[in-house]
């Protein structure tokens, strides 16, 4: 089965049998007021795998990690990770989940020890134990040799690559990422999003949240959203024979109706 | 590399172990916030120092404070405003908290605090509590120099004895930030809560008068000024000074703590509270 057709949610807490979807979004829709940002949207996320939230900004993009963070409440529709449903049982689904929002949420004045020795102790784990993960987390970010510096002091790529290893801090199960290579240079992009298509192999579900096309590899899955709506979902390959054009970036802007999307330079 | 099959399975739920790492690490990060604020520890003490240096020092010879609970004798003006501003420093401090918190929002970090597992009311509790120790500091470097300045309990008890009625007030003030947080756009909305809060609420208070005072000038504004929580944190914390109990201020303090604290939780609350009405805590 396509890991992006809407299978069935598992029951809840996680059961016996076969694995439940590391995210699971089934007929979801949150409006603000009158306006509807997101409407009916459904799609998983299997553990070991990389999707790509591809949409526009204002798509519904930001909304939908904010109800899968539990930032807003669902209104309708439910959300899952691993088999616990966020409304129901967030602090079950929250530590399965590692978090990178688009905006900055390092404390500037800490040092990156710091940040992550509080984001630790939000998750109940002990200084002990995180200055050892951290150490872990930190050298694969490629960013061990900087523990003590404080984040003002960093770039913005490697802010971003602390705040990678903050998210794997916890050993997620599922990680989240809204448009983490926003304003960041080629090369920094380029690391970054080979570093979390790396982490996939360790058995991590990776849901990459980006309005930018080049970001998307051929055998990654995707899900095309606009206007709060899911145009298709699935393989790059599938979605762009069922588009009957050449490539991604034409499959989107057909679906769309809208101009190419842009790598950013 | 991590791997995720490597960690032994989650037990589900939380031990009370780790609802003690979070508290001591939100404690922890506010304390580390708080040093690297010097300025705010300066202007936290200076504040009320020129109130009692200045103010009171003005003003000692021309109110008198005749023998009323918990005194009991005559008292100089300075020694009668000192547990005002004891709470003033609170409040100040409640105020900076709910200031704080919403910086945090807009630069992002109250996410990384949202986000945690934990359930929420926990996690805005023990904000509450790092908010509250900060300022027990503040008040204790402030009696540190009203000491020097021969402003003392007539017990040194009185240090301790008050201690209870400074976290039971400072837990009051603190929630009310909170709540004031999660309706405060923001930050350029701040003045306002100079302007319509904290103003009205000190000096429509026992702060810097006894009310018998005020009635004799203006009945309704000593009404108002009974009805005014801080007036009841001020008498909490004047009566423990003096190793007794306001037992009316108690409970006015204690009942408006929870009610404070309860509607900044649902105020925090993604389906129920004021961020959910304004599109999110962005």
């Amino acid at each position: 089965m396509n890991v992006l057709q809407q299978d069935r949610p598992t029951e809840d807490p996680a059961p016996a049998g076969d694995a439940p979807a590391a995210l699971s979004v089934d007929d979801v829709s949150h409006s603000y007021g009158k306006r509807k940002a997101l409407d009916n949207v459904s799609f998983s996320v299997k553990p070991s795998s990389f999707t790509v939230l591809l949409g526009l900004n204002g798509a519904g993009k930001s909304t939908l990690f904010s109800l899968i963070t539990r930032l807003y409440s669902t209104q309708t529709g439910t959300i899952k990770i691993f088999g616990y449903e966020v409304g129901r049982d967030p602090g079950e689904a929250l530590r399965r989940l590692g978090v990178v929002f688009q905006a900055r949420t390092l404390d500037m004045d800490l040092s990156i020890q710091q940040n992550l020795l509080y984001h630790a102790a939000l998750h109940g784990i002990g200084a002990a134990e995180t200055k050892a993960r951290a150490a872990a987390v930190l050298e694969q970010t490629a960013m061990a040799d900087r523990t003590k510096d404080k984040v003002r002091d960093l770039s913005g790529g490697q802010m971003r690559r602390v705040e990678i290893a903050r998210a794997l801090l916890h050993h997620p199960q599922m990680l989240l990422l809204d448009e983490p290579t926003v304003g960041l240079d080629i090369k920094a992009r380029a690391d970054i999003l080979k570093h979390v298509r790396e982490l996939v192999h360790s058995g991590i579900g990776v849901l990459w949240t980006t309005h930018l096309i080049d970001e998307v590899n051929p055998d990654d899955d995707v899900v095309v959203l606009h206007q709060g709506k899911i145009l298709d979902k699935g393989r790059v390959s599938d979605v762009v024979a069922r588009a009957g054009v050449a490539d991604m970036r034409a499959a989107f802007t057909k679906l769309t109706g809208t101009g190419p999307l842009g790598g950013e330079s | 590399m991590t791997s995720i099959t490597s960690d032994p399975p989650l037990r589900k739920g939380f031990g009370l172990l780790q609802y003690a790492i979070c508290l001591k690490g939100i404690v922890w990060r506010e304390a580390l916030r708080y040093l690297h604020q010097r300025e705010r520890f300066i202007s936290a003490l200076v504040r009320p120092l020129v109130w009692l240096f200045i103010f009171a020092a003005g003003f000692r010879s021309v109110l008198g404070v005749s023998i009323i609970p918990p005194y009991e004798t005559y008292i100089l003006y300075p020694v009668y405003i000192t547990p005002g501003l004891m709470a003033m420093i609170q409040l100040f401090n409640g105020m900076q908290s709910s200031l704080s918190m919403v910086y945090d929002r807009e630069m992002g970090n109250m996410r990384t605090l949202l986000v945690s597992p934990l359930p929420r009311w926990f996690l805005l509790t023990s904000k509450l509590i790092a908010g509250v120790a900060v300022s027990l500091l503040q008040v204790y470097a402030y009696l540190i120099i009203a000491y020097l300045w021969d402003i003392a309990p007539d017990n040194y008890w009185g240090y301790l004895t008050v201690l209870p009625a400074l976290i039971l007030s400072g837990l009051m003030l603190g929630a009310l930030g909170m709540l004031l947080s999660s309706v405060i756009k923001q930050l350029d909305n701040f003045a306002g809560v100079m302007n319509f809060v904290i103003f009205p609420m000190f000096f429509a208070s026992s702060a810097l008068y006894p009310l018998w005072r005020v009635e004799e000038g203006s009945p309704w504004l000593a009404f108002v000024c009974e009805l005014n929580p801080f007036t009841h944190a001020v008498e909490l914390i004047r009566f423990a000074f003096y190793m007794q109990v306001n037992w009316l201020s108690l409970a006015v303090v204690l009942g408006c703590t929870v009610v404070f604290l309860g509607a900044a939780i649902i105020a925090y609350d993604p389906s129920r509270g004021m961020l959910v009405r304004r599109g999110g805590p962005e």
